[in-house]
């Protein structure tokens, strides 16, 4: 190990410039005063810097999410952990959560979007479960942005990078372009493991005595204040903030991937957390908190990798590839044999204590001592001032009768196919391992991904979705559609929803009307929840994505997981065989307001995101579910962005092998509306013309409306009498959209 | 028939390999540990897919120090069946068991679909059961899969019969649009001039259940098996 450079250690004095840039207030500096009792020194000053930031503590967001609904039958753990674990049967459980890397990930795109691959995949297995599948949700700013081709390559070889080298497929995702993140990009990452119900471990320290342990790779100066920096808002200056992201090691990840499963199976550990955002520092207060116990480090005990770090940098160090154990006493050398076997470092760092405090020992002295409650439950939490920004009564004006509809609906299909947001995304999860674990049933491109559970009947389905431009007009619509259309997702291969994750992105809480946006999306998502029996189980707060004053459009992004009872009857998006009878589930209205037809075609980004009647969307999602449990179903495709036409124009062209269609929708709304418009809680479904029945008593029984709309045939697209194009044309447009503009 | 399937730090389709065999085609499977000694009796032992030791040095690379690969060269020179899936393909050309090399994919990005592969040549116990320019159906998944030899290789590799696989279109023609990482020839696999030794960039294991979309991956592990039940295992 490398001897550090002085077993002395002087602290630097506390001036107000240097609380000042620790990013604390004068009320908050006052509150750590009087927690401690007197000043901290500099290495608590940094302790408290990190895990009152917004990234560890929420607090500004804590008095909004307790309105989302954390409970239901089947949750095994809610909010508050490394993850959230749902019960889906025969002794099994999963284990989910999303997390944003969206700073640094624009900063160094590879590096810091495969740490945050790392990141949420360590969160996973923290909970003792196998990391079977990953998502990815992405927002880049708009196509021909100078930085946007930069930044995508590097987001996705990064996560392509972590996710294939460590061995979870990532099985699907979403990717949007839009020129609020020109400066400010979002990268969410999803991982579900599978966990047996009874070996479920969380992040607990207890037992007086009982040994801390260091697991993985060593600590370097790395990411130090990461936590700090997710707290800010981007400037100029703060783009050379380069060294504070840290950098990925996939392999090392592997090693600590396989060595904690081996731990788990033995009975040695009370508790165990990642040691993500304020690395040492949180992973072990947090452990404490919870327990309700003391914990003392010994900080010179901590295996280093660079020579001279001060105590300050191992706490705040956010070096990767890194976990916290407390242990039972007396296992130490048996925990350390299995590492050994893994070529890893596992060195006891520490102990738990029964006084509530946090200390940190230097070559035995103390250089740092805090009550752990001042850190974790008594750290500030705020009700911030929220207010309806001034301009949302304007951009909901919209009069759709001053629109000109366009001459040739024709060319307008074709623009919107091949435009980035709707085009194939292929580009993408090509380079994303989608197989590995062999569990793959449904791969990326369809309205949600599947696995299989091995060993049973049954499967998983993945999605993550959020639409910004909706929540920007209306966030409490925006939330509640979020919700909405992750679950139709989910109901589109035949899956029941039991559980969210999300990652809330958003501007500055400190920004009132920022604020405002934040309380009506979670307003949106709670009723939506509600109404579809759907319970937050984890959950990643995003705020300061803004630059220079200007926040990025309110983005929640909604992680689903769905249970299916048996895994051959799912269906995919695409049609399947000429004289199939197409079907549209539910009701088209003219509603433009928000559309990717507005934005794409018309450059308009006005007007109100569609309406929604959630009982009539659960019915529709529970007609969807129940008539490919019945094998009723040939395909099912959620009409979302682009609305019936490109939703059509995808079954047509995704599948292996382009198939035709010829639609005759009689509504008597204008064409555009016909074709583009982004009614909610309608799903396309072919069937074989036998089923017709069988499908027109499950939608009678729910009250659902069914419209026969056409035939599967033929090589044209035909959607009578405003459009008629050839499937080829259309498929080379819809998979060329994208990498076309890449060049 | 007892087949070997050996873990080395860093593989990924090791688990995948092993639950295949094991559960969709009821063989019998020993998980070997890459710290180990080789040792028992063995048909077939396979190199899983992955990403040994990282793949920070070149891919295989170090892996072909790893203690259990001097029984496995021993095994491999005594007539025992060695079959290298991806990553374990790389070990055994950086190994020497194979000839040429993998190297970094034509379009730099890694690659990630199912492809078509024509079977070549079936006079080796990977592909006795297997037809002559038959299909099959599997997914590749791979930055560093597209295969090299030098043309005075490439010349014995075709004299001696000893390219398998080749990645083709839906037709079997070996077009190439159908090449997904610029592999010399649009080779796949190739076997060694003992035919004793099989290295494949394609996952024969994602290819085992009808609701992975292919159970083509089966066809060739059961072509191995049927083999292996006319042969003599060597002792290793």
């Amino acid at each position: 190990m490398l001897e550090p450079a002085s077993r002395e250690f002087t602290q630097p004095a506390v001036t107000a410039e240097l609380i000042a840039a620790h990013g604390l207030t004068a009320e908050e500096y006052q509150k750590i005063v009087k927690a401690l009792g007197c000043e901290p020194n500099y290495t608590e000053l940094g302790v408290f810097s990190v895990m009152w930031s917004e990234h560890c503590s929420y607090k500004s967001s804590r008095y909004y999410l307790k309105n989302l609904p954390t409970e239901g039958r089947h949750v095994l753990q809610g909010p508050g952990e490394n993850a959230g674990v749902v019960d889906i049967g025969g002794g099994l459980a999963v284990a989910f959560k999303m997390e944003s890397h969206n700073h640094p990930s624009f900063i160094e795109p590879y590096q810091g979007a495969a740490t945050g691959v790392g990141g949420i995949l360590r969160d996973i297995f923290t909970m003792g479960a196998r990391p079977v599948a990953s998502l990815d949700s992405l927002r880049f700013g708009a196509i021909d942005h100078p930085r946007t081709r930069y930044l995508l390559s590097g987001v996705v070889a990064g996560i392509g990078g972590y996710g294939n080298c460590i061995g979870v497929p990532t099985v699907g995702g979403e990717c949007y372009f839009d020129e609020c993140y020109n400066a400010n990009i979002l990268v969410n990452a999803f991982t579900l493991g599978i966990v047996k119900k009874n070996r479920i471990f969380t992040g607990i320290a207890r037992g007086t005595g009982n040994p801390v342990i260091y697991v993985g790779s060593k600590t370097g100066r790395d990411g130090i204040h990461g936590a700090t920096m997710a707290s800010e808002s981007f400037s100029e200056e703060k783009e050379q903030r380069r060294p504070t992201v840290q950098v990925g090691d996939p392999f090392t990840e592997k090693l600590l991937l396989e060595a904690c499963l081996e731990l788990m199976e033995k009975d040695f550990i009370i508790g165990i957390q990642d040691m993500g955002a304020a690395g040492l520092t949180s992973s072990s207060t947090e452990m404490a908190g919870r327990g309700g116990c003391g914990i003392e480090l010994d900080l010179s005990a901590v295996p280093l990798r660079e020579k001279g770090m001060t105590p300050y940098e191992i706490l705040l160090s956010e070096s990767q590839e890194r976990m916290l154990l407390v242990a039972r006493r007396g296992t130490e050398s048996e925990i350390q044999k299995i590492f050994e076997k893994w070529d890893l470092d596992a060195v006891v760092i520490g102990k738990v204590t029964d006084d509530q405090q946090f200390r940190a020992l230097w070559h035995d002295h103390e250089v740092a001592r805090i009550p752990i409650r001042a850190l974790t439950k008594d750290a500030p939490a705020y009700q911030r001032l929220a207010a309806r920004p001034v301009y949302q009564e304007q951009v909901q004006q919209f009069d759709l009768a001053k629109l000109k509809e366009p001459g040739d609906l024709n060319v307008a299909l074709k623009q919107l196919l091949g435009s980035p947001n709707i085009a194939s995304k292929e580009w993408i999860y090509r380079q994303y391992d989608h197989y590995v674990r062999s569990n793959t049933v449904i791969a990326p491109g369809a309205d949600a991904a599947v696995i299989r559970i091995k060993g049973t009947h049954k499967g998983l389905a993945l999605t993550v979705d959020g639409n910004s431009r909706y929540c920007y007009l209306d966030p409490y619509v925006g939330g509640v559609l979020a919700v909405a259309e992750a679950a139709r997702n989910l109901a589109c291969v035949g899956a029941r929803p039991i559980g969210l994750t999300d990652c809330l992105n958003f501007g500055s809480p400190e920004n009132p009307e920022v604020m405002w946006q934040f309380a009506q999306v979670i307003q949106g998502m709670r009723s939506a929840c509600l109404a579809l029996n759907v319970p937050v189980v984890s959950g990643n707060v995003s705020f300061y994505n803004e630059t220079d004053g200007v926040p990025i459009y309110p983005t929640p992004t909604i992680g689903m997981v769905g249970l299916i009872e048996k895994i051959d009857r799912v269906v995919t998006p695409w049609f399947k065989a000429s004289g199939d009878v197409v079907v549209l589930l539910g009701r088209t209205r003219e509603e433009l307001g928000g559309s990717e037809y507005l934005k794409w075609i018309h450059g308009i980004t006005r007007g109100t995101p569609p309406w929604i009647d959630l009982k009539m969307e659960s019915a529709v999602q529970r007609c969807c579910t129940e008539a490919i449990e019945q094998e009723v179903l040939c395909s099912a495709h959620d009409v979302s962005d682009g609305g019936m036409a490109v939703t059509l124009a995808e079954c047509c062209v995704g599948g292996e092998k382009p198939l035709g269609v010829r639609i005759d929708s009689r509504e008597m709304i204008r064409g555009d509306a016909l074709l583009f418009s982004e009614s909610q809680s309608r799903i396309i479904v072919s069937l074989k013309e036998q089923n017709l029945d069988k499908l027109r008593e499950i939608t009678a029984r729910h009250s659902v409306p069914m419209q026969v709309i056409g035939t599967v045939g033929g090589t044209r697209f035909v959607f009578q009498p405003l459009v008629q194009v050839s499937v080829e044309e259309l498929k080379g447009i819809w998979s060329t959209g994208l990498t076309s503009r890449l060049k | 028939m007892r087949w070997g399937v050996i873990t080395f730090p860093g593989s990924c389709d090791d688990h995948d390999v092993i639950d295949c065999l094991k559960t969709d085609l009821g063989q019998k499977v020993k998980v070997l540990w890459h710290k180990d000694e080789l040792a028992g009796n063995f048909d077939c032992i396979v190199l899983p897919g992955g990403f040994s030791y990282g793949d920070y040095l070149r891919c295989g690379a170090m892996a072909r120090f790893s203690p259990i690969m001097r029984g496995l060269m021993k095994f491999a020179q005594s007539g025992g069946l060695v079959l290298g899936i991806c990553n374990g393909f790389q070990i055994l050309c950086e190994s020497g068991l194979l000839p040429g090399a993998l190297v970094r994919n034509s379009g730099l990005q890694f690659v990630c679909q199912p492809v078509h592969l024509r079977v070549e040549e079936t006079d080796t116990p990977f592909t006795s059961s297997l037809k002559k320019g038959q299909l099959l159906r599997m997914p590749v998944k791979h930055g560093e899969g597209c295969y090299y030899a030098d043309p005075k290789t490439l010349e014995s590799l075709r004299k001696n019969r000893q390219i398998l696989l080749r990645y083709v279109d839906a037709k079997g023609k070996p077009a190439a649009s159908a090449n997904p990482n610029g592999s010399v020839e649009n080779i796949a696999g190739i076997c060694n001039p003992a035919r004793n030794v099989f290295g494949l960039m394609p996952h024969p294991e994602d290819a085992c259940s009808a609701l992975l979309g292919s159970e083509d991956g089966a066809k060739l592990f059961m072509s191995i098996a049927a083999a292996c039940a006319d042969r003599v295992p060597p002792h290793a």
